[in-house]
């Protein structure tokens, strides 16, 4: 533990020449250093990262895509890049975004900045059921089903929540998922008040959105008013804290403008503690607003649902240890992560033991509520946590993960990662039983790492074994923008399945011998059942007139694994994608005329190639109409 | 059986005639009635096991796509994610065969029925206790085995010879294997017959002990 005056030299002196050398050179090239250079042991790393042809890895990573709108999949310990799922972004590569079933659910936009992976838990450890991500610009949140790696469902925009930062992590049993505003804004959504009104008028929210325990359908259960700060990572309490939700914030300055400076006045911001079974309670007894549409709770109302705990200067991660007993937050302008003990968090709230408030909301007394300032280095951000009780703290300034006791708040270990880092992961490590063994570091910065792909670079990725007493990088591996935050699961928790099986399709259109397959036309409306199976669709040529509303089921009748089809329509800007099994709706109005051909996008047998069709469209005023034009033409190139 | 054959003892074809129907008229003894309501109650799980297996390898298919032949219906394998039955016909459609579709075999409507006839036949048998018609279902039993085996195989043999002149891909006219491996453009495939298959064998060797055990009259003590 440091004392005051000491960590304040530490923060005027090395801090600031640190973050200097980090900024202003921290873009220019330097020799990256190997492996061996480093007194990493090369062969052991190959070793230990090496699977074999046809081997599996021991550990799925899903990472995060930011403002790609994805979310990744890669294997662990081999690193190796496995599927992308498209989740806030039209993907061609697998059709979504494209018919209708994901079109709609994507509803019209045509990005999100996908950031904070959360599977779901059952008593707060992995379930392998769903993967949980938040928008943090369309205020949406999406589930992945992981029983076919598919995104299900999209709720929001979120009414009232602004800016979907703190967000989506869940409670232990997956009772919630949470949403927060990083960017405070007059309320509800396109109220307008000027800027000079933000410490006032404007507003934060935090809340939680309810997961059906069975279905995992999402739905907005309730929502917190909160100073206008800038509500940013959440962490739900488990254990010893279950039934609490944290999330950190910087700008209690309450500030606009320039918020590098105009934030950043104050030694310390806060962590938005909320009770919430107090929450619901409040909720039943109704003691909440209706704001656009969603149950609002105003602390002033509720006391006893939120308390702010005081942390060290804009602060980012806040995190419960696996026991649930510590809160980990830490101040990113400064060195030190607080672990705050969440037996003292509930002695300060019975004994009112509070510094002030902040619109009637308690503020609790900081040296009441601290076990421990640790002093990880410069730059904490994260903390991650393994099977030995150990933490793991990345520290972007210093570009190193910080490994220390829980409890005796040593440091023990420190190793400098390449270049930056902002989240990591460990195995199962935000968990109540962490797995250890390997914890993966996602740097913002590769510069130099790989061959040069020009000034646009992608992040890195290090896989760090944390099973010994010292931490060592075994792998670097780089990733599209931008993973902000993964989660590692043992893969024997997950059972996909890679078929969807014909019994189990109960699309009321979709067929299943290419001798079912049909046009029917009733007005203006085309409907066609169409078959998709090596190496054919059935039908192979559809015709309609020019402004029919056409609409196409088509069946990929496969039932093997692997067994893809593609429907590509040039000129229509249609491109979809069948699993074995899967029918999906292609639904568009034919306004252009001509003859376009169709044609399976997704290899699929030695006789791909030949798998098309023609979709003809008869021009408005008849076939003569276009006949005109072709003469047109002919007579123009006649010899 | 001794003063008998003292009695009648004619010699040449006539003699031999009388003899077998002497062999025909003798009582089945207790033993080889109990053998044969043994043979009878094996018939009863041949419905649960498939009287041929073919496996069909391949780089794409390591672990084989299975097909399952049962007195009464044509299964495909079902691992996780596939289907075998499907899999095969859509492979199948390239070189034009037909689809197997367990329709175009009638060997299922007869087969099961039959297999119900020889159950009551033999339990007779055991009941009514004259070596004829222990006789009877060897013999019957014999020509309704390889009948049969040769109508499964006809069966196939018709698909791989009766390729649709269109297809994409244009092979020569095959057989499927009866028993062992074969080469079929990138699959090698086997066949064997299935448990049901050596149910069937069992049956026909219990009757055929219980013919055994009774070709003499037990001695009066």
């Amino acid at each position: 533990m440091q004392k005051k005056s000491q960590w304040k030299i530490w923060v005027g002196g090395s801090l600031l020449a640190a973050l200097t050398l980090a900024l202003m050179f921290g873009g220019c090239a330097r020799k990256p250093k190997r492996l061996a250079q480093q007194g990493g042991d090369v062969t052991e790393a190959a070793v230990a990262t090496y699977v074999a042809p046809g081997d599996m890895d021991e550990y799925y990573l899903f990472y995060s895509g930011g403002h790609s709108g994805n979310v990744y999949v890669a294997g662990v310990p081999s690193m190796r890049h496995i599927t992308t799922i498209p989740v806030f972004t039209p993907y061609p590569g697998v059709g979504y975004g494209f018919d209708k079933a994901s079109k709609e659910m994507l509803s019209g936009y045509t990005w999100g900045d996908a950031h904070h992976t959360a599977l779901s838990e059952t008593n707060g450890d992995y379930d392998g059921r769903w993967l949980f991500i938040n928008d943090n610009a369309n205020n949406r949140v999406a589930r992945i089903d992981l029983r076919d790696f598919k995104t299900k469902q999209i709720l929001g925009p979120i009414p009232n929540v602004s800016g979907n930062h703190g967000s989506s992590f869940v409670t232990p049993n997956t009772e919630y998922v949470l949403v927060g505003s990083r960017f405070s804004i007059p309320l509800p959504r396109h109220t307008y008040a000027p800027i000079e009104q933000y410490a006032t008028v404007y507003k934060g929210v935090v809340g939680a959105v309810a997961i059906d325990p069975k279905t995992g359908q999402m739905s907005v259960a309730w929502e917190i008013l909160m100073p206008p700060f800038d509500y940013d990572l959440g962490d739900a309490g488990k254990g010893a804290s279950n039934g609490w939700a944290f999330w950190t914030c910087y700008n209690s300055e309450r500030a606009t403008g320039k918020l590098e400076v105009t934030s950043t006045q104050k030694d310390r911001d806060y962590i938005a503690a909320v009770n919430w079974k107090n929450a619901e309670t409040a909720v039943k007894s109704g003691k909440f607003k209706m704001l656009d549409g969603v149950k609002v709770i105003d602390p002033k109302d509720a006391p006893g649902v939120v308390y702010l705990m005081p942390c060290s200067k804009s602060p980012h991660g806040v995190d419960v240890s696996p026991d649930g007993k510590y809160i980990i937050g830490s101040g990113k302008l400064q060195s030190i992560t607080t672990a705050f003990n969440i037996e003292k968090i509930q002695n300060a709230i019975q004994t009112k033991n509070f510094t002030g408030d902040e619109d009637g909301i308690p503020v609790l007394k900081y040296e009441a509520i601290k076990d421990a300032e640790v002093n990880v280095g410069l730059g904490p951000l994260h903390t991650q946590f393994d099977d030995q009780g150990f933490a793991y703290t990345s520290l972007f300034v210093e570009s190193a993960v910080a490994k220390w006791k829980l409890g005796t708040w040593e440091v023990v270990d420190k190793i400098p990662v390449a270049y930056n880092i902002g989240h990591l992961t460990a195995a199962e490590g935000d968990t109540m039983h962490p797995k250890g063994k390997y914890l993966v570091a996602l740097n913002k910065l590769s510069h130099g790492r790989h061959l040069s792909v020009g000034p646009s670079q992608p992040e890195s990725s290090q896989l760090i074994n944390i099973s010994g007493d010292k931490m060592k990088l075994i792998y670097d591996a780089f990733t599209e923008p931008e993973p902000h935050y993964a989660q590692m699961i043992l893969a024997s928790k997950l059972k996909p399945i890679e078929v969807y099986a014909k019994e189990d399709n109960k699309d009321p259109n979709a067929i299943w011998d290419v001798k079912d397959a049909k046009v029917e036309r009733s007005g203006n409306n085309v409907k066609i059942k169409m078959t998709a199976v090596r190496s054919s669709f059935e039908p192979n040529k559809v015709e309609v007139n020019q402004g029919d509303h056409v609409t196409i089921y088509l069946t990929n009748i496969e039932q093997t694994t692997d067994e893809l089809h593609g429907f590509g329509l040039g000129d229509y800007n249609i491109n979809v994608v069948i699993d074995p099994g899967e029918t999906k709706i292609i639904d568009f109005v034919a306004d252009k005329p001509g003859v376009f051909p169709y044609y399976c996008t997704n290899f699929c047998s030695a006789l791909h190639q030949e798998m098309q069709g023609y979709l003809l469209v008869k021009p408005k005023g008849g076939a003569s109409a276009s006949l005109g034009k072709a003469g047109g033409g002919n007579a123009g190139g006649s010899r | 059986m001794s003063s008998m054959s003292a009695a009648g003892q004619p010699g040449g074809i006539e003699g031999k005639l009388n003899r077998a129907n002497a062999f025909f008229d003798l009582p089945v003894r207790l033993r080889s009635r109990l053998l044969l309501v043994a043979a009878a109650l094996l018939l009863i799980p041949t419905f649960l096991f498939p009287l041929y297996n073919m496996t069909l390898y391949s780089n794409q298919f390591p672990d084989g796509l299975n097909l399952y032949i049962y007195s009464y219906s044509l299964e495909g394998g079902h691992p996780p994610g596939r289907d075998d039955l499907r899999e095969i016909n859509t492979l199948n459609h390239y070189i034009g065969m037909r689809p197997l579709l367990e329709s175009d075999f009638s060997e299922f409507k007869w087969l099961p029925l039959i297999v119900g006839l020889f159950f009551i036949l033999t339990l007779r048998a055991a009941v009514v206790g004259k070596m004829s018609n222990l006789v009877d279902v060897a013999v019957m039993f014999l020509y309704f085995g390889l009948f049969s085996l040769w109508s499964f195989y006809h069966r196939l043999s018709q698909y791989g010879h009766n390729l649709d002149p269109t297809a994409a891909v244009k092979i020569p006219p095959f057989s499927p294997p009866l028993f062992g491996e074969k080469q079929l453009a990138n699959f090698t495939v086997y066949s064997y017959p299935g448990a049901a298959s050596f149910l069937l064998v069992g049956f026909f060797l219990l009757v055929a002990v219980a013919v055994w055990l009774s070709r003499k009259r037990a001695v009066a003590r």
